[in-house]
């Protein structure tokens, strides 16, 4: 077979374009969302947050999450003057119902630092799954697949934030989904919805018009553990640093 | 001499590996699901399936979408950025089917302390009371419109 000059010059860019849309793979289900355009995280800012649990009602509402165990929850820190870097933490029934009163003309500093799954980039719990039941997805959301999962529980103990438990009915590893559900139909997730004080805003990192780019800009923002390098996408702004 | 002279129980045996390799690779074919490793090492379709759970909380769009007079209550009141849902709970069944499936009735005296009760915890800028010396018991809303809760901005009853 014979190949002139002109038609290597017209082949080369054709198979280029080609294998483009070979690495670009098929696209997704749902026309009006595309994985590839989103890359999710959420902002907690500690300075707005009272304590009242409606995000944790609110998840165990939207998810079926069981008794006793939390995909969010919230916890109260009380540095005192005397120790500040061992502070006291509650968080009675995940702050579902709120938390006792603070007894009057107490010393030291209280706070509430709501807790959930990180979504971290580099996340531990997905490295260490045996069976691949455990994933970031293409837009940034560390997610489970129930029908994969053995319930090993080697993810529960891998995260650093203690943020996933065994289901105690499905017997397999259950944890934050950041309401996948809801922000792919366009939704905020359910703790952000129920938030009275917009203590909680669902981020968008790879949508240049989402505020939380302004917000990161002008804001002392903290993560959780940074020095393990999960790559985590919950910010916190306003963070103090007794919180572990 | 044929230099495959007494080497026929070797060829016998790469004969069993290759069957052995395609058993593997038809078994394999038929146990991996369809979609695993479509994006990774993971089975695809379950984003798909997570992504069908269903709603609970129908969102704030879809109140506005008939509630036009609480909104205009509320947008110049403190509650203004409160959220529907925050206070009334989960309600897309009834946004889904407004007219057989209607909210219950918020009973304030129990609603509002979840948030305004006072507690030295709290951001000290959030308005807080000490509920029974406040109210002696009375519902909030006996005073105050829970939309626009404000006693100076006219939002009181």
């Amino acid at each position: 077979m014979n190949i002139s000059r002109r038609q290597i010059l017209i082949l080369l860019p054709a198979a280029a374009v080609a294998w483009k849309s070979v690495l670009a793979g098929t696209p997704e289900a749902s026309p009006n969302y595309r994985m590839s355009e989103h890359w999710w995280g959420l902002l907690i800012d500690i300075s707005k947050c009272i304590g009242c649990g409606n995000c944790v009602r609110a998840c165990q509402t939207e998810n079926d999450v069981p008794d006793g165990h939390f995909r969010t929850w919230v916890e109260r820190y009380h540095v005192s003057d005397e120790n500040m870097t061992e502070p006291q933490v509650i968080s009675p029934d995940g702050g579902r119902e709120g938390f006792p009163p603070v007894a009057a003309g107490d010393e030291g500093k209280y706070f509430f630092v709501p807790k959930m799954c990180n979504h971290c980039a580099d996340s531990p719990c997905t490295q260490v799954c045996p069976v691949g039941a455990t994933f970031i997805s293409p837009d940034g959301v560390v997610l489970v697949d129930q029908k994969y999962c053995l319930g090993c529980a080697y993810c529960v103990q891998a995260c650093p934030y203690g943020c996933r438990y065994i289901h105690p009915q499905k017997e397999v590893a259950d944890k934050c989904t950041l309401c996948y559900h809801r922000i792919t139909r366009g939704l905020t997730t359910a703790c952000c919805e129920a938030c009275p004080t917009g203590a909680r805003q669902l981020a968008d990192l790879k949508n240049p018009k989402d505020p939380i780019h302004e917000f990161l800009r002008t804001h002392a923002v903290q993560v959780l553990k940074p020095q393990m390098a999960t790559g985590a996408k919950v910010f916190y702004n306003d963070l103090d640093g007794s919180v572990r | 001499m044929s230099i495959f002279k007494d080497a026929g129980h070797l060829f016998r045996f790469a004969g069993l590996f290759v069957l052995a390799f395609v058993v593997f690779l038809v078994v394999r074919h038929f146990v991996v699901p369809k979609s695993f490793g479509e994006y990774g090492h993971y089975r695809g379709s379950a984003i798909g399936e997570i992504a069908a759970l269903p709603v609970r909380f129908a969102g704030h769009p879809a109140c506005e979408s008939c509630h036009t007079d609480v909104l205009d209550t509320k947008k110049n009141g403190k509650h203004a950025q409160v959220n529907c849902e925050a206070c009334h709970g989960a309600l897309a069944k009834h946004a889904d089917d407004p007219t057989s499936v209607t909210p219950p009735k918020l009973d304030t005296a129990g609603l509002c302390v979840r948030c305004h009760a006072a507690s030295g915890a709290k951001p000290k800028a959030f308005p807080q009371v000490a509920a029974q010396e406040h109210s002696q018991g009375l519902a909030c809303e006996t005073c105050h419109q829970p939309h626009n809760p404000g006693m100076e901005a006219g939002g009181a009853k």
